[in-house]
């Protein structure tokens, strides 16, 4: 049961995350915060203005493992991606994440990220896992802070 | 105590989660309802669905008879001396906006003047306070506690002065399960001519409430808290100061005469009732209490100290397992941190394993920031609960360190 969760890949990111900590030198930045449940992430991109790619992304802060391993895979596949292809990626992540899309049936660039694709099962956990990836796109964008409340 | 036939009267108990059996330990966040609660509910709308205080017709009759049984039924609860202080609301917040405004209303409490909240408060136990003191400039000091989850006498009592004007305070702490000693913070209160305002929410399951041995101003419960519906509450008020009160909300009920040249108020307590009450939600409550008061308060307490010590025993078995809040005296409630495992993930597993218990701050930030923790996970039981769910609760915590080994 819980192991269809709980699988090895995220405990594991869950336990070494990736790109984790302090940017320096970053050009955009953003702040994740779920007032329900405290989870709170910051994420620090280097966003290359001229090839339009992201150079480099690292994150921080505190949170359950569905959240902090979501963080650390969401880094892994953004980074060297161009803005347009990250954003590609958030936006089919967030969709499979409330079950809007099927990554073994509909075509998507999630590769490994599927082992998400069974958190709409879980309602009260798809804020954990997709708050990363509102705090990238809000990143990509400028936007300084980003809520799981009051809209996405 | 029967524990057997009490749990037969909770048909949800037979239920299976995740085909596994339901393991109720979110009591603190709302209690189970017995089958006589929901037969009444069910009872009132199939058959005796009617407005009250209005009709002259049978079925209305009924219905006002039924609603004001209820009323005394809250008023034996609580000690009450008078029906007319049993004022019916949505719950006990709605209850502590309802003080709070009609006292800042009234002008008791003004600019300079103190409210006093201890740490351990649930947010509507603080907000509805930090509201008023903004409007009219007073100020809130926070009652401290200490590591063990006690408040702090030591640090609090020399807290009271002549512009303390409100204590606010909770018999129990919904968080970590402290049974405050109340008696010599009410008497420094009253010292001060202050007002007493209790939140009752998680102490009226628990053990025998007397509104008149604490001599209390205000006392607020919840009836889904008491094994009764969401949706209604008691706002408990001394009825000389409700007599001097304005109302809070205007409407239908709450008058005596309306023109447009001048409106009259209704007396004590249709005052503080605008609008159609929840009338199935005060049946339903006045249920909740006669299977509560059928049960009894004593064997409640002695079943429930024993569950409590079991659970404490059991628990502190566990490797890496920190218990926050370790008062002297305690409601079966169990806060805790586990290491290596966040709260949110200790709640979706422990749900597979059909184990319902709370993961998160509990409405009490400022409990959380003192123990320096984003959140907690929490058991909390109830008399219907027995040793063999705590054990499939230690299981269940097993099954965590596994899967976060």
């Amino acid at each position: 049961m819980s192991q269809q969760l709980y699988q090895q890949v995220i405990l594991e990111h869950n336990k070494k995350p990736r790109n984790y900590g302090d940017l320096s030198g970053h050009t955009h930045k953003a702040e994740g915060y779920n007032p329900l449940c405290g989870d709170h992430l910051w994420i620090e991109m280097i966003l290359d203005e001229e090839t339009q790619v992201v150079q480099d992304i690292k994150f921080k802060g505190d949170g359950c493992a569905i959240s902090k391993a979501s963080a650390s895979l969401m880094t892994v596949a953004i980074k060297g991606k161009s803005i347009a292809d990250a954003e590609v990626v958030i936006n089919e992540f967030k969709k499979m994440a409330k079950g809007d899309l099927n990554p073994e049936a509909d075509s998507n660039s999630l590769g490994n990220l599927k082992i998400f694709s069974g958190i709409w099962k879980y309602p009260s956990r798809v804020k954990c896992a997709v708050l990363a990836w509102h705090a990238a796109a809000g990143a990509l964008h400028d936007e300084s802070s980003v809520s799981t409340e009051g809209g996405s | 105590m029967d524990i057997h036939k009490i749990r037969q009267e909770f048909e949800i108990l037979n239920r299976r989660v995740h085909d596994k059996p339901l393991v109720y330990l979110d009591s603190a966040a709302t209690t189970l309802k017995p089958r006589q609660v929901s037969d009444a509910i069910r009872t009132h709308y199939a058959l005796e669905a009617s407005n009250v205080h209005r009709g002259v017709h049978l079925l209305s009759e009924k219905a006002t008879i039924a609603f004001e049984e209820a009323r005394s039924s809250c008023q034996k609860f609580l000690g009450a001396e008078h029906s007319e202080e049993i004022i019916f609301t949505s719950g006990t917040t709605a209850g502590m906006n309802i003080i709070a405004n009609s006292l800042g209303q009234s002008g008791w409490i003004s600019a300079g003047d103190k409210i006093l909240v201890s740490e351990m408060e649930h947010h509507s136990n603080i907000v509805p306070w930090q509201m008023l003191a903004e409007r009219v400039g007073a100020q809130i000091e926070v009652m401290p506690m200490t590591q063990t989850g006690d408040l702090d006498l030591e640090r609090i009592m020399p807290m009271f002065d002549s512009r303390v004007k409100l204590m606010a305070v909770t018999m129990v702490s919904n968080a970590i399960g402290t049974i405050n000693p109340l008696q010599d913070l009410i008497a420094a209160a009253k010292r001060q001519g202050a007002y007493v305002v209790l939140d009752g929410a998680q102490a009226v399951s628990h053990f025998k409430v007397d509104v008149k041995a604490l001599g209390c101003d205000f006392l607020c419960f919840s009836g889904h808290k008491l094994f009764g519906p969401t949706g209604v509450g008691v706002m408990f008020g001394r009825k000389e100061i409700l007599e001097g009160l304005p109302p809070v909300f205007g409407g239908g009920g709450m008058i005596r005469t309306v023109s447009f040249s001048g409106t009259t108020y209704a007396e004590l307590p249709e005052k503080f009732e605008a609008g159609t009450p929840h009338i199935a939600g005060a049946i339903g409550l006045g249920e909740a209490i006669k299977f509560v008061e059928a049960i009894g308060f004593d064997a409640i307490e002695k079943y429930e100290n024993k569950l409590l010590s079991f659970a404490n025993d059991e628990l502190s078995k566990i490797s890496g397992l920190t218990m926050i809040g370790t008062a002297r005296s305690k409601v079966p409630v169990f806060s805790f941190k586990l290491e290596g495992a966040h709260p949110h993930d200790i709640g979706t597993i422990l749900d597979q394993e059909g184990v319902a218990i709370r993961a998160g701050h509990h409405c009490c930030q400022p409990l959380m920031k003192f123990y320096q923790v984003p959140a907690t996970s929490r058991a909390s039981l109830a008399f219907y609960n027995t040793t063999e769910e705590v054990e499939a609760l230690v299981k269940a915590i097993d099954q965590v360190k596994e899967v976060f080994k």
